[in-house]
């Protein structure tokens, strides 16, 4: 399972937790994944064609998904996933 | 921390909303939706402004940016920066010429008041706003011009302020910073580095970060194009060429001409005012957005240009900056660093104004605007938005410049200097 950071405005749905797990093999399958366990988050982070919001940015390890394959990128178990509003910031180790 | 304030004033402001979603939200220290991340814009009342500001209204007014108050975001008169903007707008024959243009003219914010950049609008706006909301401390993430103008707007209030830049900065704009008593954090990093880790600050310390919880009230502050417009004797120029980072500026500038004539204060051009975006080769996402017919911003991870004050490699107003630009018919340019240097020489040896390194940036665009015919040879005024001084950025200048000849105190010796030649 990946960890997964998540950013102070979308804790809402996540009961609180500023950091949760999920499996996917890719970062698209992991927002699906998401979605199962918290209901509602999907569509904070996509916009109805599925794409990552405009003002939404995903890390992989530290690394941009745009640098990656975007929701195609690849996801490790021990991999560390941020979820950081581009403009708002957030909590990102 | 971002409980609404409320506003007992008569206002023109309704409110914040959501340029992505368009959600709404009252007046407070918050820069992004809650829905969807997007950034949060001041909403004005423009029904009650039209009705209120006159152009004979405005030119009663002291030259500064408060005389168009109407159009700017805080409800009282403003706490600093009383006598900030009405920058110069230089007639620029001499630079014409060079150019094979028939009308062009300098905005000249090298010489704006206190800080030497347009930052000082901006700032003058968000300190305003920041004691409006009661915030006791100011703060920004800055590749440096942000920081000179915010140090010295929060000195001049009273407040402590705390300035975040990039390790490598250039050592004037670490001076021009610390000189006002701000306490000036360096971090080994990028802008883009500086500007997140800014964000998880605003949030957990609760300050007023001038270009985080309190952007959506800066940004109205670069509306320079008001000046602009009054200053070509309420006409809107035919092109403008405007230095991007963030590319907030672009897009208030483009904002502001459109407000311009929606409330009637000048009469819609023949064709829009076409807005040029400039940025370094080094650093031109925006660039690179409208070069290749793009809407997201792919961000530079490593700027590499002298033009440290545009080195921001994650725009983030880039999609809106480029609609901006592409919108009113304009185009981009991306000169390297070797223009960039050539253009300041050039504006300084025409024109006697000595832009910082993104003034360059313009400059070396506009000349590639005009190679390509995007600016044509016989279109109306063209401005050069210069937004910084020189006297900040020297270091790449050193080298390329001829030194001083050295001589003897006596006549003789300058007498031989001279007809050696």
């Amino acid at each position: 399972m990946a960890t997964i950071r998540i950013p102070t405005p979308l804790r809402k749905l996540t009961q609180g937790k500023e950091e949760v797990t999920a499996s996917g093999a890719t970062i698209g399958a992991l927002i699906a994944s998401l979605e199962t366990q918290y209901p509602g988050i999907k569509e904070r982070i996509c916009d109805d064609a599925g794409q990552v919001r405009r003002f939404v940015n995903i890390f992989a390890n530290d690394e941009d998904i745009r640098f990656l394959k975007n929701l195609e990128t690849p996801v490790k178990d021990s991999d560390e996933i941020s979820i950081v509003p581009a403009i708002a910031g957030g909590d990102r180790q | 921390m971002t409980a609404a304030v409320s506003n007992t004033n008569t206002s023109l402001v309704k409110g914040l909303k959501c340029r992505e979603c368009g959600n709404t939200y009252d007046k407070a220290p918050i820069h992004v939706c809650e829905f969807c991340f997007g950034p949060l814009e001041v909403d004005y009342d423009y029904a009650s402004i039209g009705k209120l500001l006159t152009r004979a209204k405005i030119e009663s007014r002291p030259h500064t940016m408060w005389r168009y108050a109407e159009l700017l975001p805080i409800d009282g008169p403003p706490s600093v920066g009383q006598a900030t903007g009405m920058t110069p707008l230089v007639r620029a024959d001499r630079l014409a010429k060079r150019l094979g243009l028939k009308e062009v003219w300098v905005k000249n914010d090298a010489v704006s008041f206190p800080s030497l950049s347009f930052k000082d609008r901006v700032v003058s706006v968000a300190v305003s706003k920041a004691i409006e909301f009661g915030l006791g401390t100011i703060a920004c993430a800055s590749t440096g011009n942000l920081a000179n103008a915010t140090a010295a707007q929060a000195a001049a209030a009273g407040l402590p302020a705390v300035i975040l830049i990039p390790h490598d900065l250039e050592n004037a704009k670490v001076v021009g910073t610390s000189i006002y008593g701000a306490k000036v954090v360096g971090v080994k990093g990028t802008y883009d580095d500086v500007n997140r880790l800014c964000s998880e600050i605003a949030g957990k310390y609760g300050w007023g970060f001038v270009n985080v919880n309190l952007r959506p009230f800066y940004a109205e502050g670069s509306k320079s194009a008001y000046e602009v417009a009054e200053q070509l004797g309420w006409k809107l120029p035919a092109h403008i060429v405007v230095p991007m980072a963030g590319g907030s500026l672009v897009t208030k500038i483009g904002k502001a001409f459109g407000e311009l004539e929606k409330l009637g204060l000048v009469s819609a051009p023949a064709r829009k005012t076409r807005i040029h975006g400039a940025q370094a080769a080094g650093c031109a996402p925006i660039i690179d957005m409208v070069l290749e017919n793009r809407d997201q911003v792919k961000p530079v991870k490593t700027p590499t240009s002298i033009a440290k004050s545009l080195a921001i490699g994650n725009p983030a107003d880039g999609f809106y900056a480029r609609q901006t630009i592409v919108g009113s018919g304009g185009w981009a340019a991306k000169p390297t660093d070797d223009e960039i240097v050539a253009a300041m020489r050039l504006l300084a040896e025409t024109e006697g104004i000595f832009a910082e390194t993104a003034g360059g940036v313009t400059l070396g665009a506009a000349l590639r605007l005009i190679e390509t015919g995007h600016i044509g040879k016989d279109d109306g005024p063209v401005v050069i938005s210069v937004t910084g001084n020189g006297m900040k950025t020297q270091d790449p200048l050193v080298g390329t410049l001829p030194e001083p000849q050295m001589i003897g105190p006596r006549l003789s010796d300058f007498d031989d200097m001279w007809n050696r030649k």
